[in-house]
């Protein structure tokens, strides 16, 4: 066996449905031995084998693996050929790490003998990639090459998911040699996390159960760890109110009584407000990230920090001085204290704080409504979440929109929601929802965008048309890149610099001359027709929404603020 | 950087595989330490390699690359060692080119003071190795501009934490 038909029979093992690639000199072999595999030589294990989808640029290719993963929790996988087939994954790669999300990418690199050489296409794309991946493999033997990808799956998918790389030579890719392929793979020095202490258990379930104020602040940890139903089982066990980051939107029901929405820098101005008020914190898989917490000094001064992680080296680095921290898988963490706090009993008298914060939820999801009559940024996000099934996919770009989406697109089913909260990667939300479409064909999926972002990798517009993947795009178009001019407004005096995109292109001639649909509204009423059709219509669908490019995210924490520093307006 | 902020000495147990090192110095760039030295050699397992870091740090900053390491697949253990609770040693090579004023008798009774030996002598050239912790290191290295120094080769400190004295 050749190790490019090692790559291929690899992947099958792993059960792979779908690989978003771009071939080039330097992976050749592997498409080549694609060929072979979808002429039906090999037997594929799972009934039709995998999909190669075709990427029109590599980063694009990653952020569908990316997309793929968030919504089946299985690895993405992406591919490449060397030089800037690889650089280009870069940014896709980035992204996921940014969110820990498993994706494994396969890059083909110039023949091993040539690697040193400055040969044409030769880039060191391992020593690019170190700083955001978990690890990277460059098999030097064809019998290598099965280990190598049984490993990239095991290392992305265990403890905190992270992307991983796979580079492989062109002639091991070549060469042909004896191959097995091995069941299980031996890190020594890399464990799974450890079932939670129970002595820390019990001490944090003492602490919640004494609190009088008690607040949940859940993360993206929790949706990596499928703990939706345990999360909502303890928050309603301890009647706690239950606030999510940026990033864990989702992984609590936001029409929840108990949900308070997200908070940080454009969060609920109220949600903000109660967590310096809060006496006990929970934070499950939450790593502070700043725009969360606004100014860590003023966060919450005077409350009692739980932190709970996946990963040890987040204990303390951004929060300095947790009272309790854990480090254990959220799912199992969350388990051990509904079990410890069902045999407790709750102590603290809560019934004023719990009605606090249940009137605390009623404002916060009805916070920053508009007059619901023209058509701009948030109504088009507010009737997107009336007209939407709980079920469908939402992905969003970076910038205004997806700051609209934060506050306005209440979450409610699991792994329907994706986003680049972390990297804040523009150009993300479409091919990612085309990558969450292969996932779910059975789903609706939309990506909310913006101009700015949308222009950033439209061009998978011929991925989606070519590869009968429909999705629908909604771009919130206000003819600038909103965030920024914002920022221009608030903190630099109006001067407007570099802001300004225009009217090109014509979104709806764009999508037309892809083949896709495209179509603009002009009432919330045109929206909600376009919608309409959109959602049933075979190909992918360009909305266009025009709005003001004077529309701000409001509120929102300044830069270097505490959480009760929020401009309203 | 806050007032605690002193040279600190981090000992690390990794998987002696290609772009270990790599890994680890990258993440220490990446949380912009400056590397003050390196040393690095197989330890007592085969296959397995010890690296002793030293870096400029306070201790939260220190503590929290630490946890990064560890982290890390290929790495085994990470420890931190105090200077007190360990015995610290680094080796020096330094080229000598005596000349006027400087005497060559001059320069071997400075060696002989700081108890370097002479490794390789040439007419006008010797060399000398010494080893010691690190600040008799710098005293040596800095008296030795004084005696007609060409060139310093540092391995880094490497270290070991020191046992308890337990009484039979």
């Amino acid at each position: 066996m050749s190790g490019a038909q090692a790559v291929v029979e690899a992947l099958l093992r792993e059960g792979v449905e779908a690989v978003f690639g771009y071939p080039g000199g330097a992976n050749m072999p592997i498409y080549d031995a694609l060929y072979d595999f979808h002429s039906s030589k090999y037997t594929p294990l799972n009934e039709n084998g995998f999909r190669h989808i075709l990427a029109r640029h590599e980063q694009s290719a990653a952020h569908m693996a990316d997309g793929y993963a968030r919504v089946s929790g299985k690895v993405g996988v992406c591919m490449a050929t060397s030089g800037p087939g690889a650089t280009n994954l870069l940014t896709g790669l980035a992204t996921a790490y940014m969110d820990s999300s498993p994706v494994v990418a396969i890059t083909g690199q110039v023949p091993s003998y040539m690697v040193g050489t400055d040969a044409f296409q030769e880039i060191d794309i391992v020593g690019m990639a170190t700083s955001v991946t978990k690890y990277t493999f460059q098999p030097l033997r064809v019998r290598d090459v099965p280990y190598s990808v049984k490993a990239a799956f095991y290392l992305a998918t265990t403890r905190r998911p992270q992307p991983v790389l796979i580079d492989i030579p062109k002639d091991v890719q070549q060469n042909e040699d004896e191959v097995e392929f091995p069941e299980r793979v031996d890190f020594p020095n890399y464990q799974p996390v450890p079932d939670p202490d129970p002595v820390v258990i019990k001490t944090i379930s003492r602490a919640i159960l004494s609190a009088e104020r008690p607040v949940i602040l859940a993360g993206g940890g929790v949706k990596n760890a499928n703990a939706y139903q345990e999360l909502q089982a303890l928050a309603e066990l301890l009647v706690a109110p239950v606030v999510t980051s940026f990033m864990g939107k989702g992984a609590f029901p936001e029409n929840h009584p108990l949900s308070l929405g997200c908070m940080g820098m454009h969060g609920s101005r109220r949600t903000n407000n109660i967590i310096p008020e809060c006496d006990v914190l929970l934070v499950v898989g939450s790593r502070f990230s700043d725009r969360t917490t606004g100014k860590m000094e003023k966060f919450a001064p005077n409350t009692k920090v739980i932190h709970v992680d996946i990963d040890k080296a987040e204990i303390g680095k951004n929060h300095k001085l947790p009272v309790v921290s854990l480090v254990a898988d959220a799912k199992k963490a969350l388990q051990a204290l509904i079990l410890e706090i069902e045999a407790g009993k709750l102590s603290g008298e809560r019934d004023t704080w719990v009605k606090h914060a249940q009137e605390i939820a009623v404002m916060a999801r009805t916070e920053h409504d508009g007059n619901g009559h023209y058509l701009s940024g948030v109504e088009t996000v507010k009737m997107l979440r009336r007209f939407l099934p709980a079920k469908a996919i939402v992905t969003t770009e970076v910038g205004q929109h997806q700051m609209w989406c934060e506050q306005h697109f209440k979450v409610i089913e699991p792994r329907t929601f994706l986003s680049s909260g972390g990297l804040g990667t523009m150009g993300f939300g479409f091919p990612a929802a085309l990558g969450a479409k292969v996932a779910r064909p059975d789903l609706p999926v939309f990506d909310i965008a913006g101009d700015g972002s949308f222009l950033m990798t439209e061009n998978s517009l011929a991925t989606s048309v070519e590869e009968d993947i429909p999705v629908t795009v909604v771009v919130l178009n206000n003819r600038m890149l909103g965030m920024v001019a914002q920022w221009q407004r608030y903190f630099y005096n109006r001067r407007y610099s570099a802001v300004h995109l225009g009217k090109s292109p014509d979104f709806v001639k764009l999508a037309q001359s892809y083949g896709a649909e495209g179509v603009r509204v002009e009432t919330l009423l045109d929206l909600e027709n376009a919608l309409n059709k959109a959602m049933h219509s075979p190909v992918t669908t360009v909305v266009d929404v025009p709005i003001s490019p004077e529309e701000d995210v409001l509120p929102m924490l300044p830069p270097g603020a505490g959480l009760k520093e929020m401009i309203v307006g | 950087m806050n007032q605690d902020a002193q040279y600190r000495i981090m000992s690390a147990l990794v998987e002696n595989k290609p772009g270990v090192l790599y890994r680890i110095s990258n993440l220490i760039r990446r949380k912009s330490f400056n590397i003050e030295s390196i040393a690095v050699g197989p330890a007592e397992v085969p296959g397995v390699s010890r690296m002793t870091f030293t870096m400029f740090s306070d201790h939260a900053r220190f503590d929290q690359v630490m946890k990064n390491i560890d982290g890390l697949v290929d790495v085994r253990s990470v420890e931190p060692l105090e200077e007190r609770n360990a015995t610290v040693r680094e080796l020096a090579l330094v080229k000598f080119a005596p000349g006027a004023p400087v005497t060559r008798p001059e320069v071997t009774s400075f060696l002989e003071t700081f108890r370097a030996n002479i490794v390789d002598l040439s007419t006008d050239t010797l060399t000398a190795e010494i080893s010691g912790d690190p600040d008799k290191i710098n005293a040596f290295v800095n008296l030795a501009r004084n005696f007609g120094l060409k060139k310093v080769a540092r391995t880094g400190a490497a270290a070991l934490p020191r046992e308890m004295i337990t009484e039979r």
